[in-house]
């Protein structure tokens, strides 16, 4: 089968010469590019991209899918539908399933579920340690002979520093980073929101930024002298971006990620006890919002990623200290880099894409993805930057609603994602 | 209640020399009906019939050379419109320093006209004990025909027959820049 | 859902300004008068449901507003949700929806979770009234404190009030601040460095006085407002021991020396004697303790009555 996406805007950071190109994809790899206006091979359907963007496909390095365990939240058939109707080629979901992905079984039933699909890619993040609790480390090497990306204890962050530098030296040893979300239990355990004066106002107990800057220095001094690649998960003070920061002009191998709520949303939102505004690490203030802006401008943070949490409506109809952490933000993404970063001028969309496709391809060492060069895997996002558009969760295809962004209105939107060459949405 | 402001005075009932003559003819009928001024217990209803009360008594006192017992009732709490839409009634103090165990009280107010005013204030009387008796005097009423409850003034200033669409209005110089009574009805559209 | 049109709810005094917060004070001055008659009770409410709503035990609290809805002639019933609902794993707008299908007009609120209130308000029907949330606030505490202070000042514009204690987790100081700042006082608070986050300051716009220590918070001083020492904090570690507590920070006679020489003291109850508040100073003169309990009904009254459906009014 031959598809030619022509006519389109082709945005691709690792082959910026491309003005005019169409891209022609056979057997699911991109078997070349054509000018626009050349005819295709005989038998070649074509995609007329007018007026839209053309991007190597998205890759989300923050999921959580939910399966096994909590189908009831999300599945990854859904959390699949989810991602291909938001943009996203392929998704990397966390281990904190029931029971946790912590060995080889539970990696390779996800990638099989996600085949089973046949939609998004899912590339599994394997856990640190054993169940996830920081005492004993899982099976890197299996896991990732079974297709594991990276590992990451995320949620339960691996409290003691001696066992963390033992797990980064490990890692190591099969190329695998260690995704950190950085927060300091000691410091944020009870907390349900940012600690600032709006958490004062409201008798909310909070999460210093604290907590995040002091675990996210611990383990850059551990990256540092272990030698090991480790990615900050969803960064969110101006502390812990300082840090990256500074360990990367030191030629540290730290890489990190922003989600879409953290660059759109401060903690005033929470005033309105709405339980949709409760993840972590939780909406910060002013200050750290525009810490977070700095960072993307100037490269500091490499990749945008969701974070994407789903709980059931029930779970989330609880008192804001009893709801879980969380949000969705699978199909909101697009649309709120664009409402927030490329429509504000933050961000270019070269930018933009390197964000969400090449360097998340690279951090994660996806091999022939994050780029649309001849020979890479034809996982393509096709996005039109003017269409507005309202986010109404009742219209999701996640299973869980939990969103801050119910009614936002955004102006750019996936409207065609291709994995592996097969138009697997369409707007 | 209509905008006050957009009310139309039809015709004027008394002026002050009136009300002045009117007020002292209730106090003397006050007086006669009940042999003297030693029982009575004077009750202005807010808001108009609480100045008129405190004339009367003072009335009262300048026949006798006693001062009558004199207090001030709210009826806010003891009315029966509460739950209808547009009413939001203001809660003010009712006053009633000394008992009214065994007392003559005369009730004072400014207009009789359904009668339930008179009503929210008998039951609250009733909850601050048990009066020999109650007596209702009025400076204006507007006529059986209106009447809700079966209700009747002892003492009247002045009975003023009139339509429904009309508004009786005492005004006092406490609330208000003259001392009449008029008929006023709102301009038809 | 569309709300009753007359409908009002009281989530907290930071959503209110400084004229309805007179306004419910000047009503609850209003409804004193009835809590001292033969008979205490007026009809106003008749036929109106208010339901006591307790997630947290709170005897005083409940029986105030009970007594309240029923010098009111409202109907009130108790429900307390302590453990029951929440254990069966009923959600909380669950518990709110089931309540609301018997059409209550009110619904008076108590939980241990900020911003219960403003959750219910947004499923509910029927008037949402704050009886304490968690940290947030406790709205009829600080302004039947307010209506005290009024009561023994004759106004509340240009006091100086000192709040001592655990003001991190207190709704009644936050509820307290925002009323006496908005009333035109100056508020000083002070207490251990780990109740007392400088943040604070930040709560409002201006009139509040971060102290470094108990006796600069009540030099001169109008009213001293001693919280509540919640034993479990102690546990925590938010200081080493209740004796330390008492000596550094407790109210005793010679701190209370510092303020004004007829300077009133307040406590939102339950007291501990000897730890926060030294006995002397609670059994003296001073203290105006029991009133507030008193003009509790009057405020509690006041609040129903505006919020089913009357208004503000001046004495």
């Amino acid at each position: 089968m031959k598809l030619l996406i022509s006519n389109g805007h082709l945005i691709d950071p690792q082959a910026p010469e491309n003005t005019g190109m169409s891209v022609l994809i056979e057997d699911g790899i991109v078997k070349g590019w054509l000018r626009n206006g050349e005819a295709p091979p005989e038998g070649t359907e074509v995609f007329d991209a007018s007026g839209l963007l053309i991007a190597p496909g998205f890759i989300d390095l923050h999921v959580h899918l939910r399966e096994p365990g909590q189908e009831h939240k999300e599945t990854i058939a859904s959390g699949c539908a989810a991602a291909v109707a938001g943009g996203w080629t392929s998704v990397c979901p966390m281990p904190n399933t029931t029971p946790v992905n912590d060995n080889a079984a539970i990696t390779r039933y996800m990638i099989e579920q996600a085949e089973r699909a046949g939609l998004a890619n899912v590339f599994p993040i394997g856990a640190i340690t054993k169940s996830s609790d920081g005492s004993e480390l899982a099976e890197m090497g299996e896991m990732k002979a079974a297709g594991a990306v990276a590992v990451s204890d995320d949620g339960r962050p691996v409290p003691n520093a001696g066992m963390m530098r033992r797990a980064m030296q490990y890692a190591k040893d099969f190329d695998l980073p260690v995704v950190d979300h950085c927060e300091d239990k000691s410091l944020s355990s009870g907390g349900v929101m940012h600690e600032g004066k709006v958490s004062l106002l409201l008798g909310l107990k909070g999460m210093p930024a604290l907590a995040e800057d002091l675990d996210a220095v611990r383990d850059i001094i551990l990256a540092k002298e272990t030698g090991s690649h480790i990615h900050i998960a969803h960064v969110s003070t101006a502390g812990a971006i300082e840090a990256v920061r500074r360990a990367k002009n030191e030629g540290v191998n730290v890489t990190c990620e922003v989600t879409p709520h953290h660059f759109t949303l401060t903690d005033k939102v929470v005033e309105g006890y709405d339980t949709n505004t409760k993840m972590a690490p939780p909406l910060r203030s002013e200050e750290h919002l525009a810490a977070i802006i700095e960072g993307i401008k100037d490269g500091t943070i490499d990749a945008i990623a969701t974070d994407h949490a789903p709980h059931h409506a029930d779970e989330k109809a609880l008192e804001y200290d009893r709801a879980p952490f969380g949000i969705t933000g699978l199909e909101t993404a697009v649309g709120l880099a664009f409402n927030e970063l490329v429509h504000k001028g933050v961000i270019g969309l070269e930018r933009l894409v390197e964000m969400c496709s090449a360097n998340p391809a690279r951090i994660f060492n996806l091999q022939g993805r994050g780029t649309l060069k001849p020979g890479s895997i034809a996982d393509i996002t096709i996005i039109d930057p003017q269409r507005t558009w309202t986010y109404r969760g009742a219209d999701s295809r996640s299973k869980s609603r939990n969103s801050p962004f119910e009614g936002w209105q955004f102006t750019g939107r996936a409207v065609t994602t291709i994995v592996g060459g097969k138009i697997v949405y369409q707007a | 209640m209509a905008d006050e402001a957009t009310l139309v005075e039809k015709s004027r009932i008394m002026d002050q020399t009136r009300m002045e003559r009117a007020l002292s003819r209730l106090a003397t009928e006050i007086v006669e009906s009940n042999h003297g001024a030693e029982n009575i217990y004077l009750v202005g209803i807010r808001r108009r019939g609480v100045p008129l009360a405190e004339r009367l008594r003072d009335k009262i006192e300048a026949l006798e050379g006693t001062k009558p017992l004199y207090g001030i009732i709210d009826i806010t709490l003891y009315r029966d419109d509460l739950s209808t839409v547009g009413a939001n009634p203001i809660v003010n103090r009712t006053e009633l320093s000394a008992d009214i165990e065994a007392k003559s009280i005369v009730l004072v107010d400014d207009v009789l006209y359904t009668g339930r005013t008179i009503r929210a204030a008998l039951d609250q009387l009733m909850d601050f004990g048990r009066p020999r008796k109650v007596q209702l005097a009025v400076l204006i009423d507007r006529g059986k025909e209106h009447r809700e409850l079966p209700i009747q003034a002892d003492f009247i200033g002045k009975v003023v027959p009139t339509k429904q669409t009309e508004i009786v209005k005492v005004m006092l110089k406490e609330f208000d820049d003259i001392e009449a009574v008029g008929i006023f009805e709102r301009p038809s559209e | 859902m569309e709300k009753p049109f007359r409908r009002r709810d009281l989530l907290g005094i930071r959503d209110l300004n400084a004229a309805e917060v007179r306004g419910i004070l000047d009503t609850a001055e209003n409804f004193r008068e009835i809590n001292s008659r033969e008979i205490k009770k007026v009809p106003t409410l008749r036929g109106k449901t208010v339901i006591n709503l307790f997630f947290e035990n709170s005897t005083r609290t409940r029986t105030s507003f009970e007594l309240a809805a029923k010098r009111l002639s409202a109907d009130a019933v108790n429900i307390s949700v302590s453990s029951s609902s929440v254990t069966k794993g009923e959600t909380l707008v669950d518990t709110a929806l089931n309540l609301d299908a018997m059409d209550p007009d009110c619904i008076v609120v108590r939980h241990g979770s900020a911003g219960v209130p403003h959750q219910l308000a947004k499923v509910s029907r029927a008037a949402i009234v704050n009886a304490g949330d968690g940290a947030n606030e406790h709205a009829t505490q600080a302004l039947l404190d307010a209506m005290t202070i009024r009561d023994h000042n004759g106004k509340i514009e240009g006091l100086k009030v000192a709040i001592v204690g655990d003001i991190l987790h207190s709704r009644v100081a936050r509820s307290n601040i925002h009323l006496l700042t908005k009333l035109g006082a100056t508020v000083k608070v002070a207490g251990p460095g780990t109740l007392v986050p400088s943040d604070f300051g930040h709560l409002v716009e201006s009139g509040l006085t971060m102290c470094p220590h108990v006796e600069d918070a009540i030099e001169g001083a109008d009213v001293v407002m001693i919280l509540r020492i919640q034993r479990e904090r102690q546990d925590s570690a938010y200081f080493p021991t209740l004796r330390e507590y008492s000596i550094h920070y407790g109210l005793t006679t010679a701190r209370l020396e510092l303020a004004k020489k007829d300077a009133i003291v307040l406590h939102p109850g339950p007291m501990n004697r000897g730890i926060e508040i030294a006995s002397d100073v609670a059994d003296s003169s001073r203290s105006l303790i029991l009133d507030q309990v008193k003009y509790g009904v009057a405020v509690r009254m006041a609040v129903l009555y505006l919020s089913t459906g009357g208004s503000m009014g001046s004495s």
